[in-house]
């Protein structure tokens, strides 16, 4: 069960990674990324049925980053999209040297 | 057992794959939401109970559709101009991606023989305090301080998503 289990975690970060490359909508990436987070806890989940209960624990502390995280990247793709109305990333290339 | 994991594991994928391909950014989401549904099932098989009752709740519940406010709120998914990248961008990135993974899947097949000693443990905790408790208990007593710490970051966190989305500070 725990390699399946790591198995199951390794592809989802696979698919998470590429949506992440992949798509040009910010959105669908950052879903992408609560993709790889929550792949990386499938593993944590599976790794404390080996080393005990601080697998679960450091995923609570990941599941509330993730919350952070969420709302202040939304609020950024929020007031990106006020300037330049659109949340396609090849829009945003101020940056770009 | 092993059936429902499979099954959980299939939706998990399937859910996966479908976040990154559909077109709408609605379907996306609902896609996601399966697959943390799912995940949530697995969790359950892997006797983390109260994790998967919170990645329902937070995650599927409250994250989720913090997303899907934001996409009504932006009035996205009414452009169905072609999204995902060039071909061989894909298949590149889907190799060099795809080889990390079964080079570390190759590493696994050597992890069975590994000792289950925490799975000992935290059933001993589940039979003692509880599904809340066995994660409690730990959570109160030895990992206080990032525990504490969190709470900080989720305030530093609200009071800067409302000064970034806000129209004029």
């Amino acid at each position: 069960m725990i390699t399946e289990a790591l198995m199951l975690s390794a592809i989802l970060f696979v698919i998470g990674t590429f949506g992440v490359l992949v798509r040009r909508n910010a959105i669908i990436m950052f879903l992408c990324i609560e993709l790889q987070l929550n792949a990386v806890n499938l593993s944590f989940v599976a790794f404390s049925r080996m080393f005990g209960i601080e697998g679960q624990i450091f995923v609570f502390f990941v599941m509330t980053v993730a919350a952070a995280e969420a709302a202040v990247g939304l609020a950024i793709i929020i007031s990106i999209f006020r300037h330049y109305e659109t949340v396609n990333v090849d829009s945003f290339n101020l940056l770009k040297w | 057992m092993t059936f429902f994991f499979y099954l959980f594991a299939g939706v998990a994928i399937g859910g996966g794959i479908g976040v990154v391909m559909s077109k709408n950014p609605v379907a996306s989401l609902l896609f996601m939401v399966t697959t943390l549904a799912a995940m949530a099932g697995t969790f359950v098989l892997l006797e983390a109970h109260f994790l998967a009752a919170i990645q329902i709740i937070v995650y599927a519940g409250a994250i989720m559709v913090l997303f899907l406010f934001v996409i009504m709120l932006l009035n996205l998914g009414h452009d169905y101009r072609k999204d995902l990248k060039g071909g061989a961008f894909a298949v590149l990135s889907f190799g060099v991606i795809g080889s990390i993974a079964g080079l570390l899947a190759t590493r696994l097949r050597t992890a069975d023989a590994m000792p289950a000693e925490g799975a000992i443990a935290i059933d001993a905790a589940l039979a003692e305090h509880g599904a809340v408790g066995a994660i409690a208990e730990p959570l109160y007593t030895t990992y206080v301080v990032p525990f504490e710490i969190t709470g900080i970051l989720l305030l530093v966190a609200i009071v800067g998503a409302v000064v970034l989305a806000k129209r004029e500070v």
